[in-house]
């Protein structure tokens, strides 16, 4: 597979995961979440201080339709990854001349 | 196994920053050296499937759930560095975006779901690396075996903090049964996740794996010398 095909698979990949396949996951507390209930570790739990963010809890506000508000939020959490580690990521590469060695 | 804001104390919390800021900056330093024109591009779309990976909540036993932590995944991928960097980064955006994981708590989530996870989880990769054949088969089962280690280890060390810091008085000893107990089960989950992507990859783009590179030489041998 080519380089630039492969790329552009893996990135499909991503944002069906974010953006489709994710409104089938669990809903159940995660495994921390559950301990921390059981054993009374969250009692002293606070409210995130950005709760009511525009993409909190991974959905858009104001977007009524869960399936959407999910998938939209997905689709730009992966967009977002991929410009700041992508970003970083090329900016700390090292440069093609290593190549005649 | 994202930590909320309140779980661990003022103290621990920053210490727990300190010890992320130290282990970013060497992370850093050391992902110029796995970063190229070529696995650069490949990195940031790494970081991308984590975030969207974690997005998906597997059962694991009667009221819970888990996901990829991804560590181990990455690590394989692009290189341990560039690993702890594409946890990293998730986290972040996880945090500052989608109020998913403490503020206060970043550096605690990022010791635990991106250093303990690389650290164990490729460690044990390599080593077992060192002893298997050098087949694609074998890399695929390394890969098995230091993702599902990786998860009950950051789920030890999540109570190591919680037994330094906690906010609340509760008994470690059955905070830690609790915690090991669910993330074996979540362990196995990443596991699966990490041997199917692995072993996708490795189909192919072996050349792309940072973990198997010694994998691709007998097929180096093979090539004919090209006539210049």
């Amino acid at each position: 597979m080519k380089n630039k095909r492969f790329l552009v698979v893996f990135l499909l990949v991503s944002l069906v995961l974010a953006g489709i396949v994710s409104h089938y996951a669990s809903s159940s507390p995660d495994g921390l979440e559950k301990v921390a209930a059981d054993k009374g570790i969250s009692a002293k739990e606070k409210d995130h201080s950005l709760k009511d963010a525009p993409f909190a809890d991974y959905g858009v506000k104001g977007v009524g339709n869960g399936r959407l508000s999910g998938g939209l939020a997905g689709i730009a959490g992966v967009g977002v990854v991929l410009l700041v580690g992508g970003g970083a990521f090329w900016l700390l590469r090292r440069r093609a001349p290593a190549r005649d060695a | 196994m994202h930590v909320p804001d309140g779980f661990i104390d003022a103290p621990v919390s920053a210490g727990a920053g300190v010890v992320a800021v130290a282990g970013v900056a060497l992370a850093l330093r050391g992902a110029r050296r796995e970063l190229d024109d070529r696995t650069a591009p490949l990195a940031g779309l790494t970081a991308a499937f984590v975030f969207a990976a974690q997005m998906l909540n597997f059962p694991v036993a009667a009221g819970t759930s888990g996901h990829l932590l991804g560590g181990t995944l990455a690590a394989i991928l692009v290189g341990p560095w560039t690993g702890v960097l594409c946890v990293s980064v998730v986290l972040l955006v996880q945090g500052l975006l989608f109020a998913d994981g403490g503020l206060t708590a970043l550096g605690v989530n990022i010791v635990n779901m991106a250093f303990v996870t690389v650290l164990v989880g490729y460690g044990l990769f390599r080593l077992l690396l060192r002893v298997l054949p050098r087949t694609r088969a074998a890399a695929v089962g390394a890969a098995f075996a230091g993702a599902v280690v990786s998860v009950p280890a950051a789920a030890v060390v999540f109570t190591g903090i919680y037994a330094l810091g906690g906010t609340t008085d509760v008994s470690i000893g059955k905070v830690a049964a609790a915690m090991i107990g669910v993330h074996v089960l979540i362990g196995i989950g990443e596991a699966l996740i990490t041997a199917l992507t692995v072993s996708s990859v490795l189909a192919v783009r072996p050349d792309l794996v940072y973990g198997a590179r010694g994998l691709a030489k007998p097929l180096e041998l093979r090539a004919e010398p090209v006539s210049v």
